[in-house]
């Protein structure tokens, strides 16, 4: 066995800036990642994230290559997040890795940033070829690979799960530190009274906007009544929202034959949907495949360890063709790495 | 596990076909004819107030849907039986394959493939025109039954009356989820679904504005896919 061949990779296509290193064993040698959090009640806009970014990427860089004990002669190929994303972000990111690229003379390999979910999550959790349910806060999807590409069998048609459960957290004025979502997940644990939600599932696609109208209607005025405490709306929508993703999930099993499920993205470590898809996934023989914060999250590893999978397929490209994209879907890059 | 025959509600002699996302799809016999029975089970995952609603209102929708479906001119089973404490419909058993498995079998002639194509679009026109919105047309959810290649719609779960106001949005919506379950299903075999819409656009009275909403609905959808 010759040397392996080491990945840094950079993602900071939303509010989170991660750098990781990879080896093409799948060791993961350092995974350091900042997050912009915002005020309660705020979201996160794309300038003002993208100067965070610009803030600490350099020291996370140096962090990232000490915590590997590795020192830049050890890089092999840069990878970065070519898109989907926010531009501004992703832009500030990919601006870093040009640089380094060209100071350290390395070769650069574009990674899909939905791609880099999938393939982090097959990495960690060792699942062959499961259906993937994605949710994070620009994404919900329900994919298959066929044929050399990761194809979307359902997905949102009109907002994503994460904004949605971002959204709810800022009508209720919860906390965004470490994450609404996560906040949600807390106070979910105390609510007890089901409250009856807008339930919307068209097919193996889904719907948000219906719940998030009556989060931001309906349900502010039983909180007013005292008819229901925040927990319990929580609670209601964390019930009513999952159980839609089961299901849309549990149809592509259906469809595609598939025993299998691995949940990626930031809300996937949401402890009350995995065990909702584990209990679906065992009345199908199947099994549930789940990562934790340290990779359902955006970070720099999940970049690294497809660019790798790339890498060794020789898809570089010269820095000037190193661009990013706002709109990139997760069925656009040809899966070459896989034969299956 | 398929092979035995078990008891299902009232129901003897029940041989479990397959379990789609939905519930389990047996086959037995009812007053001696070949019947389909399909029975929608507690999802354990869900909250049990959700639960019983969907299961209570799906079971309803079916069975309205194939009704409504079947005074529209489209074919579907025959009902013979709702129970309503089991969650079960007892209906007639139809001769033929999924349109799925026709289309990946690959055993047809252009001109069959061209009157598979063009009977889908002819009939969800229809279904449309008479304000009924499937909800899951997939090409699993169609049987086509050789040599006749008539078409038999199954699977009404999802189904619903269309009012006026949402007519185009939600019939947009359906030709939207239909649109990619050929694309992710038949991604070896690109076009068909153009070939179904063209029939379709032909069959229906509602062209412009139907259209118009999915074309919104698909950029809704699909707008990650502009390279911006």
């Amino acid at each position: 066995m010759g040397k392996p061949t080491i990945c840094m990779g950079f993602e900071g296509s939303a509010n989170k800036i991660g750098v990781g290193i990879v080896t093409s064993d799948g060791d993961i040698l350092a995974n350091p990642r900042k997050t912009f959090i915002t005020p309660p009640g705020t979201g996160f806009l794309p300038r003002e994230t993208a100067l965070h970014h610009q803030q600490v990427i350099v020291p996370l860089v140096q962090e990232c290559l000490k915590e590997a004990n590795l020192t830049p002669k050890d890089i092999d190929c840069l990878a970065y997040t070519k898109g989907p994303g926010m531009g501004a972000p992703l832009v500030s990111t990919a601006v870093v890795m040009r640089t380094l690229a060209q100071i350290w003379k390395v070769p650069i390999v574009p990674v899909n940033h939905c791609v880099g979910h999938i393939e982090m999550g097959r990495l960690v959790t060792g699942a062959v070829d499961p259906i993937v349910l994605y949710v994070s806060g620009g994404n919900t999807q329900v994919i298959a690979y066929s044929e050399k590409r990761y194809r979307i069998f359902g997905e949102t048609i009109d907002i994503a799960v994460g904004n949605c459960l971002d959204r709810f957290a800022r009508v209720l004025g919860l906390s965004n530190d470490p994450s609404p979502g996560y906040n949600i997940e807390q106070l979910a644990k105390e609510g007890s009274q089901y409250i009856e939600m807008p339930y919307n599932v068209k097919g193996m696609d889904v719907s948000f906007s219906g719940i998030l109208s009556f989060a931001e209607d309906t349900a502010v005025k039983l909180l007013k009544k005292g008819t229901a405490t925040k927990a319990d709306l929580c609670y209601s929508f964390q019930e009513t929202v999952f159980a839609m993703l089961v299901e849309i999930t549990e149809r592509a099993m259906a469809h595609c034959n598939t025993q299998d499920v691995l949940i990626v993205g930031g809300v996937g470590c949401n402890k009350r949907l995995q065990a909702m898809m584990k209990i679906m996934a065992d009345e199908r023989g199947g099994k549930l495949y789940a990562t934790d914060e340290r990779y359902c999250i955006d970070n720099g590893a999940m970049i690294a360890w497809p660019g790798l999978l790339a890498f060794g397929q020789g898809d570089t490209i010269p820095v000037e063709e190193s661009t990013c994209t706002q709109r990139y879907r997760t069925d656009d890059p040809v899966i070459n790495w896989r034969d299956d | 596990m398929t092979e035995e025959e078990q008891v299902v509600g009232l129901v003897p002699k029940c041989k479990l076909v397959c379990q789609g996302a939905e519930g389990r799809v047996f086959e037995t016999r009812y007053f001696k004819r070949r019947a389909i029975l399909k029975q929608r089970f507690d999802k354990m995952y869900r909250h049990p107030i959700l639960n019983k609603k969907l299961t209570r209102q799906r079971l309803g929708m079916e069975v309205k849907g194939m009704m409504k479906a079947r005074k529209l001119g489209i074919r579907t089973p025959t009902v013979l039986l709702v129970d309503t404490e089991t969650n079960s419909i007892i209906m007639d058993r139809v001769e033929g394959i999924t349109v799925k498995d026709w289309l990946r079998k690959g055993k047809y002639t252009e001109e069959e493939l061209g009157r598979v194509l063009s009977a889908i679009g002819t009939q969800v026109a229809a279904m449309h025109d008479g304000s009924l919105v499937h909800g899951d047309l997939t090409t699993s959810n169609i049987i086509v039954r050789e040599p006749s290649l008539e078409l038999t719609f199954i699977d009404f779960g999802l189904s619903f009356n269309t009012v006026a106001q949402n007519g185009p949005e939600d019939k947009g919506v359906d030709l939207y989820v239909m649109e990619r379950a050929f694309l992710n299903a038949h991604a070896d075999k690109p076009g068909l679904f153009d070939k179904a819409l063209e029939a379709y656009s032909q069959k229906t009275n509602q062209w412009k504005s139907t259209f118009n909403r999915y074309s919104e609905v698909r950029m809704r959808g699909r707008k990650r896919s502009m390279v911006g």
